[in-house]
């Protein structure tokens, strides 16, 4: 078919005009998350920093928590901590430059904020969230006591675990930028 | 709904022994089984009918009907032997917890098929319902917002192909003897897929991040709740809410129905069954980022934070257990990455690293993805060592395994990128050897 060749320089003048329109009104962007509230945040938020902040209230003494961990701790990692067939949880302190290291709770941890934070919220494996507060302080009291750090009479709570100074406090380089 | 067939004849080995050939034998009883009958039916009279009418070349299955459409597709029964390497260090104590390391003996090109995409969970899979499942975006921001998994397919999505390692990879090559096991249970922690998601600054922007705001604690909806605390440039940068890999919703076993992905850092940060993300002023300390994945030095001290998976190549054809079953012409072939960026070049050494020669590499155009390189090569039936050597952009290279060992504390089991060597004996048989 014949087109004259001015139309063919028309149409395309055209299409490249309406190219550069923009085709629909600026998109605006998408903000589908929902209002969440305090009380709401709450009840997910189970991280602990080394600042302690948002450990809930409640305590625990070693001797409570002697208990807790012959009841729902010692099958998977032994008798006062000293692992199998789970890890270790006691020992090893000062043993990480021998060239034998033994990496536990006490030789290893740098924060006891940590023991807190992840008995809570992985522990026992098979029944994880059962622990109460009370129990998790208690356990975590018993573990410290375990590895030398705190003494027998030891109650652990909000205001206490933040304080506690691990072994291997300073053994880590943050390599982060 | 359960696809069972994968698993329900467990293979003899799931060894890639004998030759380099992909094909593996079976038990061919149900061609022949088939053949019979058609047979029996052609014992008409007279005219030569039914499957010995025509003598030509064609072998059984092009004689009777191809089987129907099934819903979802599987490999092919012969394929069956390629499977992942399962460790599980803590046995029927806790099943789910451990590795299942990707057959990279067995695979090609640089995309996993995601069925046997490397799995490393602390706490088993969790069965999570997409209908219930929400992601919180809390902490440093001006509008706390919470998303259900509706809200988040509607957002615009990217695609981009990405590898995840865990950090863990190769450590099975830390011991005293090197494991005469296929590549894959050695260094098969790792896979390459392509995903589909959010960029998660996109949610970040929406929620208002607050200027204190350095860190971002990522924390699954696993029994574990693994979490890991992620740079807030990072967060911004390339991270990913990733919805989809390699086309379809993310498997269970990869996060379903929503991850995390950190393109070229540590696996285990790219948070699976991501529940909730909390901006932070300073890191977290989480047990996966104190007790665990931080790489202890022969003075004691340990690295935290080394989030960039280093440069990386191995071999995976031919490699350990295979046999050369005669002298002659063999492709090369592996896989390279890096955490930094793309892989800028892979040598391949035939004699232990006396000489070395550039091999060919696909795909190396992607930023943290997997490459292939491959090279010809003709092995005089004489004993050989192969290794490979990669760099990337940033100029980083491969080490060789002793300088990569006098970095670290003997029990170190994180971020082994070091050279691999297999060796061939005279006999055609391929082993692991520490070289």
């Amino acid at each position: 078919m014949f087109t004259p060749k001015r139309l063919v320089v028309a149409a395309a003048a055209a299409l490249s005009a309406c190219a550069a329109q923009p085709t629909s009104a600026p998109v605006k962007a998408p903000a589908f998350g929902e209002p969440v509230s305090a009380a709401e945040i709450a009840r997910w938020d189970i991280s602990i920093p080394p600042s302690g902040a948002g450990l809930p209230a409640g305590s625990g003494s070693v001797k409570q928590g002697e208990a807790v961990y012959a009841a729902k701790c010692q099958a998977c990692h032994g008798a006062k901590g000293m692992g199998k067939p789970a890890d270790a949880l006691a020992g090893g302190i000062d043993s990480l430059a021998t060239g034998k290291p033994v990496r536990t709770v006490g030789s290893y941890w740098p924060y006891a904020t940590t023991l807190f934070d992840y008995t809570r919220r992985a522990m026992p494996t098979t029944n994880p969230l059962s622990l109460s507060n009370d129990e998790v302080y208690a356990v975590t009291a018993y573990v410290l006591y375990l590895n030398g750090i705190i003494g027998e009479s030891a109650v652990v709570n909000a205001k206490t675990l933040p304080q506690v100074k691990m072994p291997n406090r300073d053994g880590f380089v943050n390599v982060s930028k | 709904m359960e696809r069972k067939n994968r698993v329900a004849r467990e293979p003899e080995s799931r060894m890639p022994t004998g030759d380099l050939s992909p094909f593996r034998k079976i038990d061919r009883r149900t061609f022949l089984v088939r053949g019979a009958a058609a047979a029996g039916v052609a014992a008409s009279a007279g005219l030569a009918t039914g499957a010995s009418a025509q003598d030509l070349a064609g072998h059984p299955w092009e004689r009777v009907y191809g089987a129907g459409f099934t819903g979802y597709g599987q490999p092919a029964r012969f394929e069956q032997p390629v499977m992942r390497h399962i460790v599980r260090p803590y046995g029927d104590l806790a099943p789910g917890s451990g590795a299942a390391l990707s057959p990279i003996e067995s695979l090609e090109g640089i995309i996993t098929p995601s069925g046997l995409h490397n799995i490393r969970s602390h706490s088993g899979t969790p069965d999570i319902d997409p209908k219930q499942h929400q992601l919180l975006l809390h902490g440093l921001v001006s509008r706390p917002l919470m998303f259900s998994m509706d809200a988040l397919w509607r957002y615009p999505m990217t695609t981009r192909i990405y590898f995840l390692e865990c950090s863990g990879n190769s450590n099975r090559n830390l011991v005293p003897k090197p494991a005469q096991v296929p590549a894959g249970a050695l260094h098969g922690n790792l896979a390459c897929s392509e995903w589909t998601g959010v960029p998660l600054r996109m949610l970040l922007e929406e929620a208002g991040l607050l200027p204190q705001a350095k860190w971002l604690l990522a924390e699954g909806a696993d029994s574990a709740h693994m979490s890991r605390s992620i740079p807030i440039e990072k967060a911004l940068d390339d991270a990913l809410i990733a919805l989809y890999q390699n086309g379809e919703r993310l498997r269970p076993e990869q996060g379903y129905p929503v991850r995390l992905l950190l393109p070229g850092w540590e696996g285990n940060m790219s948070v699976k069954w991501l529940r909730r993300l909390k901006a932070t002023e300073g890191p977290t300390h989480t047990k996966d980022e104190t007790s665990k994945y931080t790489d202890l030095l022969p003075d004691g001290k340990a690295l935290q934070f080394t989030f960039e998976m280093g440069v990386k190549s191995v071999i995976t054809r031919p490699s350990s257990t295979m046999k050369l079953p005669r002298a002659g012409f063999y492709e090369i072939s592996g896989i390279a990455w890096s955490g930094a960026g793309r892989v800028r070049r892979v040598e391949v050494s035939t004699d232990g690293g006396a000489s070395w020669s550039d091999a060919v590499l696909h795909g190396e155009e992607r930023p943290k993805a997997l490459v292939r390189f491959r090279l010809p090569w003709e092995w005089k039936g004489q004993p050989a060592v192969l290794q490979s050597r990669a760099t990337d952009e940033k100029g980083n290279v491969q080490p060789a395994r002793k300088v990569w060992q006098a970095r670290y504390a003997p029990d170190n089991r994180f971020h082994n990128n070091s050279i691999v060597s297999w060796s061939a004996d005279a006999d055609g048989s391929v082993k692991n050897v520490y070289a």
